[in-house]
């Protein structure tokens, strides 16, 4: 027996686990696919009183599409939503990142909103969600609320999220059909997690970049959003793209750490240069002479 | 179940044998199969998700049985790899793959490997070598043994590995 000792609950509605994360005062987990939080129990890491599992509430599952976006159920099985068709339509930049995340056996039991909500700064999900502009929807006995990706995540495995709130939702915008799905990562196997890593997507119109959404991971305490990269190609002209310029100003966003995997300079290389080959591959540019 | 509970009367079907066993709230899937019901096949490693030994079926799908608790398989058909064998002994034909290409060596990996090509094999009868091998990414085989698991992937695609393929075992 490897976790320290905890009491289960297995809620079957969302009101019902917010009673139980609000009574537990701090002392309670949530549990969904467990993919990264069972490691995180088995080395003792996290020793919460209460688990709560939301596998058991319906609600949290699926995929649906409203006004302008699709929704995301939390407790949504990484493995279905690769195969999920209105994600798969609408939002394949959404899975072509979700493909490279954990492997087979882990995206089997995994969720969206695990991987969304716990913050692996190295993770694709969180990044996801940031460079598509997606909404995090939050319950608790409090009520609701809303908190756009790029302002839910502080550090590390640290969110917005309060110890009594539960995420519900996560609502990504429709991108334009047609629009260009940007990915690319450095990871040692195939399943691990990323070394470095940019996700994101763009509308082009003519020859110009109508809008874009660009973020890291692995590169920094967050997911990181790449705003002055952002800022230089949108409304930019295809034909006359400084790549290099963008790339610089991308990477200039971000705060990489030194671990034994690599160093921070390593990692700031690394996203330099696959910015801006996914960005040349992506527009069809040539190296400049 | 809405109440919190620290320990639980735990039911499942295994290979398709019915059990029940009491199991505390945190012990895991693997350590119940292995400690509560007697599937010692299942190999428990690393017990983090990285090394893919204990992977098991739960309803069909193969997944990790260290990073899913013995409480949330409560009312589940677990396949282990006591399962994969028919009742007559005659081997599943992921088994007899590895078997006939040296496909393990000290055979700590193997229950988890045999599971996850088992999985992939039965939902893609015409799943590729590639296919195979992306799954593979998920197992850890600490002798090395990778050629004779490949050799194995490509028997079961319906290639001929030939003898070692002229590769390093």
């Amino acid at each position: 027996m490897k976790p320290a000792p905890f009491d289960y609950a297995k809620p079957a509605t969302v009101a019902e686990a917010c009673r139980i994360l609000s009574e537990a005062g701090g002392g309670a987990t949530m549990i969904a696919g467990g993919q990264t939080l069972m490691p995180l129990l088995n080395l003792r890491m996290s020793q919460p009183f209460i688990l709560v599992d939301i596998n058991g509430i319906a609600g949290l599952k699926g995929v649906s599409r409203g006004d302008g976006g699709t929704r995301v159920g939390p407790a949504t099985r990484q493995s279905e939503a690769l195969r999920d068709a209105t994600l798969n339509r609408h939002l394949p930049a959404f899975v072509k990142a979700l493909s490279h995340v954990g492997h087979y056996q882990t995206r089997n039991r995994g969720t969206i909103g695990g991987s969304v909500a716990l913050g692996e700064p190295a993770a694709e999900m969180p990044a996801t969600a940031v460079a598509l502009g997606a909404m995090i929807e939050i319950a608790s006995v409090r009520g609701t609320r809303t908190v756009a990706a790029k302002d839910f995540y502080l550090g590390p495995y640290m969110t917005v999220l309060e110890p009594d709130e539960l995420v519900t939702g996560i609502v990504y915008p429709d991108w334009a059909d047609g629009h260009v799905v940007l990915f690319r990562e450095v990871a040692q196997r195939p399943g691990d997690f990323a070394l470095t890593g940019l996700v994101g997507a763009a509308e082009v119109a003519g020859d110009r970049i109508a809008r874009v959404g660009l973020a890291f991971f692995g590169m920094g305490p967050t997911p990181i959003r790449m705003v002055q990269a952002e800022a230089l190609l949108t409304g930019a002209a295809l034909s006359s793209l400084d790549v290099d310029a963008v790339a610089a100003a991308g990477v200039a966003d971000c705060a990489p750490f030194d671990d034994h995997h690599a160093s921070a300079e390593y990692r700031r290389l690394v996203g330099k240069r696959i910015l801006a080959a996914t960005l040349r591959e992506a527009f069809n540019l040539k190296v400049a002479a | 179940m809405s109440e919190t509970i620290s320990r639980a009367t735990v039911a499942m079907t295994v290979n398709g044998r019915r059990h029940s066993a009491e199991a505390d709230a945190r012990t895991g899937l693997g350590e119940f199969l292995r400690e509560a019901l007697g599937y010692t096949g299942t190999h428990l490693a690393c017990e983090h998700g990285v090394c893919g030994a204990c992977t098991v079926m739960v309803d069909g799908v193969a997944m990790r049985s260290c990073l899913m608790l013995a409480v949330q398989a409560d009312g589940c058909e677990v396949t282990t790899i006591e399962g994969l064998a028919a009742p007559d002994g005659t081997l599943h034909p992921v088994q007899q793959a590895l078997h006939e290409q040296f496909g393990l060596q000290c055979g700590f990996c193997t229950p988890g490997v045999a599971i996850t090509l088992a999985a992939v094999t039965r939902d893609n009868p015409a799943a590729t070598v590639e296919d195979m091998e992306k799954a593979m990414s998920g197992h850890i085989c600490r002798c090395t043994g990778y050629q004779g698991i490949r050799r194995a992937i490509r028997q079961l695609a319906g290639e001929v590995p030939g003898p070692h393929g002229g590769e390093h075992a």
